[in-house]
């Protein structure tokens, strides 16, 4: 794929999934300890989410950095708006707005319980 | 590899000359940071365009020679 290929292959994965991790691994198997914190987060929520593993491809790995103009891995997605990597994910679950984000804009998520 | 603790303190701070910047090496081994960046340049901005600043001034270091800088950022 060329670069401009790769690019829009991200837009559409991006655009055509509710909420996108691209992580080092898989939610099943992280390969990073930041993309596995973000895989938890999500699966704590009970957000279903699309894993998309930039190990399986340098193309995608590199290109996914150009794309938010965002230098690392993991990058979370939420209905075609970059939210961020693994350090605001984690801020934002801990102060509760990655759960108002969720609501906000319509993805199905469990209610997050309030003794953190 | 690697960067020096001082190295990206001094990066950070030629971009936010009124800056409070905080550098932990978590593991020793200089590969491992955590920066807490306190600058009134954040105000108004969202955590992506905050971040985005800090590894602006790191200049392409950031996802390159460091691999690990955990970053907060806040307003004075």
């Amino acid at each position: 794929m060329s670069a401009q290929d790769v690019q829009d292959w991200i837009g559409k994965q991006v655009a055509g999934n509710d909420v996108v991790l691209f992580m080092k691994g898989t939610k099943a198997m992280p390969q990073c300890g930041f993309s596995m914190q973000v895989a938890q987060i999500l699966q704590h929520l009970g957000v279903d989410f699309k894993d998309i593993n930039v190990l399986e491809d340098i193309s995608v790995r590199e290109g996914v950095k150009a794309y938010s103009k965002w230098p690392t891995i993991p990058q979370l997605y939420v209905k075609g708006e970059f939210i961020g990597g693994c350090d605001i994910v984690r801020e934002m679950f801990q102060a509760g707005e990655l759960e108002e984000l969720l609501t906000a804009k319509g993805v199905a998520h469990n209610k997050q319980a309030l003794t953190a | 590899m690697g960067m020096a603790a001082e190295d990206i303190a001094r990066m950070i701070k030629e971009s936010f000359p009124d800056a409070e910047v905080r550098i932990e090496d978590l593991t020793g081994d200089g590969n491992h940071y955590a920066a807490t960046v306190i600058s009134e340049a954040f105000r108004g901005k969202s955590r992506v365009q905050q971040h985005q600043m800090v590894y602006d001034a790191l200049k392409g270091n950031m996802g390159g020679v460091l691999h690990a800088l955990a970053l907060k950022t806040a307003t004075p």
